[in-house]
């Protein structure tokens, strides 16, 4: 990725919209970036691992969402531009800041990227985040492809600074995850260290700022409201004697105008690219004389309650179709189909179905599963080898060990969020007479199971609180965090100690163990399912797709003259290597790493290491 | 507009082969517009990415019955997609199936293949079968084999890009010293159509 930091105008290339954001960010002379990793948004972060420091720019990732916006704030209002992105539910965690920050505003340009995540790919829910930018009274942009979302990152930062207000700009999936063609505009040096000048009437946020600054941030949001209307990102699509009039934002609009344009249909189409402050006057008019609007755009009715307010005003008769007629759904995302469903249903438009229709076949699913090898996996089974017979509760978190839901597996009761295994497990514990544990990785630990543990030590909760150390943040694209001894940037980092930090917080039982040693893990269990209070184990074994969990061949057969086909490995272990065909046990040999689980699962020792 | 549909299982370089597809066009002078999985689904998952290439594409996902192509890499995955498909579409699959866990652990089943196959054949003329990790094996490298799907997808002459701006593209992509593995594989899988 080195090619973004061409300083070549005019040059195209084929980007990801994250990629793109990334060279917006160096179009407008970024000189800050934060973030906590989470998908949609993680290959900004992971491009900038790769460039920052060529470009001349600070990145870092933070332990959490709201620490990453801390840092850039404080970054901003020392004059450097910075950027700040995460996903979705990201915006929660940092929504405590993000609120008042607003108050305070910026000096430098200050942009805040919230990737949304419509359908649910990879997220635990699907939040429609522009409802913030009404809460905290944040500017708001929303791109539709990665060369948009490159300008108005670039645009954002200018606004932002214009406005002295952090600045939104809000995707979805569909533009993070979208490649397209990009053109380059000239690269800025990177911003260079600021100078904070103090100002503690507006950045001290006690009442007697907050009263001040709360009218502040309403007249910034006034200025806006002009800049709002002649955005260069709202752009009308022309149609001759238009029988439809469509409003629309974001990922939405791209099924919209591909509906128009490739059945050439003669509707006008807005797009709104700046969607707080709402362009009131420009929508006023685009709909005074309509007849009938269709407003499209994905989840929630954020337009479409605007533009029906607005219509009572500038047109009472005006037909307004969108989620409350019934013509769109609030869930998932959309595509070409249910946009142009929507559109021919009003147009009465007779669209065929050509699409195939072979017999049906029931076809197996395939989620995600645990990687062959996974060292989460032996967790698991030694903690279900601990307990026996005995019941427990699992309260889980996120990360790749979430995946301990399914079979064989089944260790997942209870997950709301990022860190809400460990404040969940103390609730069980409190209030119930069941044994719980508490389940989540070495990076949520960091990223929010701290201060849930030091509550928990505190209140004196009874649980087993087992911290899956893979050495790494995982299920995003292996980041690193503060515990792998290695920043952002790649340069050298103190490896914070999970053990040290939960002695640290009055931990008497903190044990660390290597879960591929399968009998020893169990022991550890057994002995912190005994232990009263708070009971810390830390099985650490690197990821096996990184560097340092690389496991060397030969891989392991099953001796078929010894397997007296009980099962076991397949049914209680259940590594997704281990293949069942009727009875009888084989290893996928294509999926097998070698890392000899399964040979101390089996209790015939009928799994062997291949002799070449 | 031309479309594709690639489908198949995380790991098995559709991303690889997507971005050969969008780097040809986009060096023809096209509009490129292409939705990718990146993530959770990665982990033996599901894997659906679209290509759209033309004078100028308007979204990066493609209605049901509007693919041009197919290409599948595994062939449940193609049969899953196929919705994407009407009687004009190229459907191009890897008969090596890739089988789910949740059927390795012997919950589900895994459906007879050559039903599947003859039930494809009922609704379309246009579908193509390859072993694509044998032909891969045989360049010289399994993992080749989302190459070898690529040479089958030049081969159905959808693409406006020609057999040689592909084959660069591929060049483009790999690294120096599997350039010629992946030129053989490329061959390999264009000789199938
Ligand atoms: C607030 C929030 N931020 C980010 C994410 C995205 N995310 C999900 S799990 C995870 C971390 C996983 O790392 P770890 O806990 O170490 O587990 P691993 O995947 O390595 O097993 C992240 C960043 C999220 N779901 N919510
Ligand atoms: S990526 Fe690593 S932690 Fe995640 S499932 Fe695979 S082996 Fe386990
Ligand atoms: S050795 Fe056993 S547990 Fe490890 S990857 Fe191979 S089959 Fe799976």
């Amino acid at each position: 990725m080195k090619e973004l930091l061409d300083d070549e105008p005019g040059k195209k290339i084929l980007l990801l919209g994250n990629e793109a954001i990334v060279r917006g960010a160096m179009e407008a002379g970024i000189g800050h970036g934060s973030t906590y990793p989470g998908t949609p948004s993680s290959e900004i972060g992971n491009t900038f691992e790769k460039v920052a420091k060529e470009y001349g720019m600070y990145f870092e990732y933070s332990a959490n969402e709201k620490v990453a916006l801390e840092v850039g704030a404080a970054a901003a209002v020392s004059g450097v531009r910075s950027m700040v992105w995460m996903k979705h539910v990201g915006v929660n965690v940092a929504a405590d800041a993000l609120m008042t920050l607003m108050y305070c505003g910026t000096r430098a340009g200050l942009v805040i990227v919230a990737a949304g995540d419509p359908s649910v790919h990879s997220s635990q829910n699907e939040q429609d985040n522009r409802y913030y930018s009404l809460l905290g009274n944040i500017p708001m942009l929303e791109p539709t492809t990665p060369q948009e979302a490159k300008e108005m990152v670039k645009h954002a930062f200018d606004l932002s600074e214009k406005l002295e207000l952090p600045v939104l700009v809000r995707t979805t999936t569909r533009i993070n995850h979208a490649r397209g063609i990009v053109t380059f505009g000239e690269l800025k040096p990177p911003a260079k260290k600021g100078h904070f000048e103090k100002e503690p009437g507006r950045f001290v946020a006690v009442p007697s700022t907050a009263i001040n600054n709360h009218p502040r941030l309403l007249n910034h949001m006034k200025e806006a409201e002009p800049l709002s209307e002649e955005s260069p990102f709202t752009i009308e699509y022309d149609g001759k004697e238009p029988e439809l009039h469509i409003v629309s934002s974001g990922a939405g609009f791209n099924y919209a105008l591909e509906a128009k344009e490739v059945h050439d249909l003669s509707v006008k189409i807005l797009k709104l690219g700046m969607t707080n402050p709402f362009p009131k006057d420009k929508v006023s008019k685009f709909i005074k004389d309509a007849k009938r609007v269709l407003v499209v755009e994905e989840l929630e009715p954020f337009l479409e309650d605007k533009i029906t307010q607005i219509a009572k005003e500038v047109n009472p008769k005006l037909e307004i179709y969108g989620k409350h007629t019934g013509h769109f759904s609030r869930l998932y995302e959309y595509n070409p189909d249910i946009v142009m469903k929507a559109i021919s249903e009003l147009l009465e438009l007779d669209v065929k179905d050509e699409s195939l229709k072979p017999k049906e076949f029931s076809l197996p699913t395939r989620p995600p599963s645990l990687c062959p090898g996974c060292p989460h996996r032996a967790t698991y089974y030694a903690v279900k080898r601990a307990l026996g017979k005995k019941e427990a509760v699992f309260s889980t978190d996120i990360g790749c060990y979430t995946l301990g839901i399914q079979d064989p597996m089944n260790m997942a009761d209870f997950l709301l969020c990022m860190g809400s295994s460990v404040g969940a497990a103390g609730g069980f514990s409190k209030n119930t007479d069941q044994k719980v544990f508490a389940f989540l990785g070495d990076s949520t630990f960091f990223h929010s199971g701290l201060p849930a543990l030091v509550s928990g030590v505190y209140n004196q909760h009874d649980f087993v609180y087992v911290i899956m150390d893979n050495r790494t943040t995982a299920m995003t694209g292996h980041q690193p965090h503060p515990g792998t001894g290695i920043t952002g940037m790649g340069d050298p980092a103190p490896m914070l100690s999970i053990e040290n930090l939960a002695r640290g917080a009055g931990v008497e039982f903190v044990e660390t163990v290597d879960p591929f040693d399968i009998e020893k893990t169990t022991e550890v269990f057994r002995k912190a399912i005994e232990h009263p209070g708070i009971a810390v184990v830390i099985p650490k074994h690197a990821c096996v797709l990184i560097e340092e969990g690389k496991i060397k061949e030969p891989l392991y057969v099953i001796d078929k003259e010894v397997c007296t086909q009980c099962h076991v490995c397949t049914d209680k272990f259940g590594c997704t290597a281990l293949v069942r065909d009727g009875d009888v046990v084989s290893i996928n040999a294509t999926l097998c790493i070698g890392c000899g689980q399964c040979a101390q699962v089996c209790p015939f020792d009928a799994i062997i290491q291949e002799v070449k | 507009m031309t479309n594709i549909e690639i489908v198949g299982v995380g790991g098995q370089g559709i991303l690889t082969s997507s971005q050969v597809i969008g780097k040809a066009a986009m060096a023809k002078g096209l509009d490129v517009f292409m939705s990718e999985v990146h993530g959770m689904a990665q982990r033996g998952g599901v894997v659906v990415t679209t290509v759209k290439l033309g004078e100028k594409v308007y979204s990066p996902l493609i209605g049901d019955g509007d693919a041009d192509v197919i290409l599948g890499f595994e062939p449940i995955e193609t049969y899953r997609a196929i919705s994407k498909a009407s009687e004009d579409t190229w459907v191009v699959t890897n008969t090596a199936p890739i089988v789910p866990f949740t059927v390795s652990t012997g919950k589900q089943t895994y459906p007879d293949i050559g039903e599947i196959y003859k039930a494809l054949d009922e609704v379309t003329d246009k579908f193509v079968k390859m072993d694509a990790r044998k032909l891969a094996i045989e360049a010289g490298a399994a993992i080749t084999q989302n190459i070898v799907m690529v040479g089958a997808l030049t081969a159905t002459g959808v693409l406006p890009m020609s057999k040689e701006e592909m084959l660069d593209s591929v060049r483009q992509s790999v690294p120096e010293r599997f350039m010629e593995i992946n030129e053989k594989a490329f061959l390999k899988g264009f000789e199938q159509i």
